[in-house]
């Protein structure tokens, strides 16, 4: 069988294509990339032609930061729930972070997430194993065992690292391996139980607060173990105007250190939470409208390499409560892409550096396949009809869960078809089992 | 005309100043009925109210309990000590059980911030709330500016400084921005600890040493020094604290000659507020507890009784 994804202008990152081209598909890789009317399909094959006319074709998107909740917490999210939301929103690929119960910090726990994973076959699912056993800061789990088994970083997400000795061990052992480390920024103590970001809201609503500088100490720490030890580290979530200066400076100075946001810390800020809506909290918090900038500023200059969801799915179990025991986190997969191209609309970054942050960085950060469009290479794709209107509904996500922030929000732009391996896992209204 | 136009009272943040002049004018009149033989009027007869405490507060609970039966409503009050409460039951659960017995006002007092508005947002009921977290305590808002207003025939051009735990305190949070919305001039007063971060965004002054902000000053609110959240981060100890930020005699000379001092109680004496001052002719502490009661006879009539129509403003 030939699929055949006819007229849609093809956007490559990584090789700066920008124009109509004709994609060809066979045993779920590109075959030919041609421009339109060269290509004549053989009478004697099966043929599956996707007019993409009007549409762009990207990398598939990759999302280097969710949280689906398989083991443990299946009410909320399963890695397949979570891989249809992804699929929904484009994504081929995702990185689910090692927070489950059990937390993968062995080789069973990895074993399971990949089997799972290849049970719901739909997008591709990279584990990221814990830093530390039982995310307790305390000892090293084993990087080595844990990258065979599949994982393709480690982070201690959810909990930070909180010794420093640790975090420069771990830094300099996952080097060995060739393993990215992935850090979540929050000085715990500075947090203080804090609820949301510290600032006029906060002190309005008589909530706890989390300053800007518990994220931003963490990022210094982790800015400097890098100068240190000499080997990158993938600073999660940055969410203020501080941490983007810092990673700035840091990447000006040679330090190995990448970054990555959130579709929310550029698309709202604190005044989210003046109704003690439990939907837009998270950690890190909402900030405020100058952290957003310098969010929008850091994507332009290439501060921030990657835009990632930090999908953390939760039921009403704990989201409809009092907002101080209210859970942390909201679901991104289905948005994120909107919400890109919101930026793309308003100038902040063009579509071929939105798509970067969305897949070939990402890809390279994490070493992982796909990320660019080329002959001979798995057909991980993603069509997308930029002109496509429609308002977010609490009924039409894929997610098990629905606590976003973004209900209500009149969206431009998404994505009408996701193909993994040359397999569509999803197509505009409708799912579609992939075996089928 | 205006009209007294809200089904809750959740926060002095909602209320214009129409609605609180309307609130202290209604408290006037109900003032007089308290000053009666028989305390007692039928306005609200065969209403109920229910009051339902997840904290302990002795003070606010009686005079809510005080207000209802004055206006001759039927009074439920449930605590936290109250089994269904204990055993994990949300706070859903609970506003729908309540909701099933049909009340017309529940009030609510609850340790976190927003709690009222999530259950106002599941009950028909009106909901006023009695204090939560370190957000609001809206009718003790009311009954201080009543009191101000008994006392010194206006609210509108006073210069009031609040001092102690401003950060922590939902009375500081209410008076705050009821005052700021009569047009008073608002100082904040306590260690740095203890103001917020941007505070001078609820449109206040911040003078850190209390000697110094309560110069010229018209009104003196102290706020009460939550003795459990003595862990000697925010302060050393009550001692030091008493010697640097506690109201005594010494401090009172810098004082104009006709201020009043307030307390929303209960006092620690000796803490922030020394017994000789807090017992002394300017202060109208225990003015402020009989102004409780007929500002919360008010506020059940105008949410119950007082009608609800189109309002103009
Ligand atoms: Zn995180
Ligand atoms: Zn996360």
């Amino acid at each position: 069988m030939i699929t055949w994804i006819k007229g849609g202008e093809v956007i490559d990152p990584r090789s700066g294509t920008k124009r109509t081209l004709d994609i060809v598909i066979q045993k779920g890789k590109i075959e030919r990339l041609l421009p339109p009317g060269n290509f004549s399909p053989p009478g004697d094959i099966d043929l599956k032609i996707i007019d993409a006319s009007g549409m762009i074709v990207t990398p598939g998107l990759i999302d280097m930061h969710v949280h689906f909740r398989e083991p443990g917490e299946e009410y909320k999210e399963t890695i397949a729930t979570g891989s249809q939301a992804a699929a929904a929103g484009g994504f081929t690929a995702v990185a689910c972070m090692p927070n489950t119960n059990p937390i993968n910090d062995s080789r069973s726990v990895t074993d399971f997430i990949l089997e799972r994973a290849r049970k719901a076959n739909l997008t591709r699912v990279y584990p990221v194993a814990a830093i530390s056993r039982g995310l307790r800061s305390e000892s090293l789990t084993e990087f080595g065992d844990l990258k065979q088994a599949g994982a393709v970083a480690v982070s201690d997400d959810g909990r930070p690292v909180t010794s420093s000795e640790l975090m420069r061990r771990a830094i300099e052992y996952a080097r060995f391996f060739n393993l990215p480390v992935i850090s979540h920024c929050e000085d715990l103590d500075l947090s203080n139980k804090g609820v949301m970001h510290e600032g006029t809201i906060s002190t309005r609503l008589g909530l706890r607060g989390v300053p800007a500088a518990s994220e931003e100490i963490m990022v210094v720490r982790e800015i400097l173990l890098a100068k240190l030890t000499g080997y990158p580290v993938h600073i999660a979530h940055v969410s203020t105007e501080g941490s983007v200066t810092f990673i700035k400076q840091a990447k000006e100075e040679g330090v190995p250190v990448t970054a990555e946001t959130a579709p929310h810390y550029f698309s709202l800020d604190h005044t989210a939470l003046t109704d003690f809506d439990t939907n837009a909290k998270m950690r890190p918090p909402l900030r405020e409208p100058k952290d957003v900038e310098a969010i929008k500023r850091g994507l332009s200059q290439g501060v921030i390499d990657v835009i990632a969801t930090d999908h953390a799915p939760h039921s009403p179990l704990e989201k409809d409560v009092e907002f101080d025991n209210a859970a942390f986190g909201i679901i991104g997969l289905e948005t994120a892409l909107s919400l890109t191209l919101a930026l793309v609309r308003d100038g902040v970054i063009d579509l071929p550096t939105a798509i970067a942050k969305l897949s070939y960085n990402p890809a390279s950060i994490l070493s992982v396949k796909g990320g660019f469009i080329e002959e001979g290479k798995e057909a991980d794709l993603t069509v997308i009809d930029l002109n496509s209107e429609y308002v977010v509904q609490k009924e039409g996500f894929k997610s098990k869960s629905h606590n976003s922030p973004f209900i209500g929000w009149k969206m431009t732009g998404r994505a009408i078809l996701t193909m993994v391996g040359g397999r569509i896992v999803w197509e505009s209204n409708e799912q579609r089992n992939p075996d089928s | 005309m205006y009209r007294f136009n809200h089904k809750d009272l959740l926060g002095m943040d909602q209320l214009s100043v129409n609605d609180i002049n309307m609130i202290l004018d209604t408290a006037d009149a109900f003032v007089e009925i308290s000053s009666r033989d028989i305390k007692k009027v039928p306005t609200l007869r065969g209403k109920s109210v229910v009051s339902f405490f997840y904290e302990p507060s002795t003070r606010t609970k009686a005079s809510f309990e005080m207000a209802a039966k004055r206006l001759s409503a039927d009074t439920l009050s449930l605590s936290a000590t109250d089994s269904s409460m204990v055993k994990g039951e949300t706070l859903i659960d609970t506003a729908r059980n309540l909701q099933a017995m049909n009340p017309d006002i529940i009030i609510l007092r609850h340790s976190s911030s927003g709690a009222p508005h999530l259950l106002a947002r599941y009950v028909d009921a009106g909901v006023i709330n009695a204090g939560d977290g370190m957000h609001e305590h809206p009718t003790q808002a009311l009954l201080d500016l009543f009191t101000i207003r008994k006392k010194k025939g206006r609210i509108k051009g006073l210069r009031v400084v609040i001092i102690g735990d401003i950060a922590h305190s939902r009375v500081a949070r209410s008076d705050i921005i009821g005052l700021r919305k009569m047009g008073a001039d608002v100082t904040i007063s306590g260690p740095p600890t203890m103001i917020p971060v941007d505070a001078e965004s609820l449109g206040v002054k911040i003078v850190f040493d209390p000697a110094k902000a309560l110069r010229n000053k018209d009104v003196i609110m102290m706020l009460r020094i939550q003795l459990e959240r003595q862990n000697g981060i925010q302060f050393p100890s009550l001692r030091e604290y008493s010697l640097f930020f506690g109201l005594n005699k010494e401090l009172m000379k810098g004082a104009k000659k006709d201020v009043i001092i307030m307390h929303p109680g209960p006092i620690n004496r000796g803490v922030e507020i020394t017994g000789d001052v807090a017992d002394g002719p300017s202060s109208v502490i225990l003015d402020q507890v009989s102004n409780g009661v007929a500002i919360r006879m008010a506020l059940l009539y105008l949410l119950i009784g007082g009608g609800r129509g189109d309002n103009l403003d």
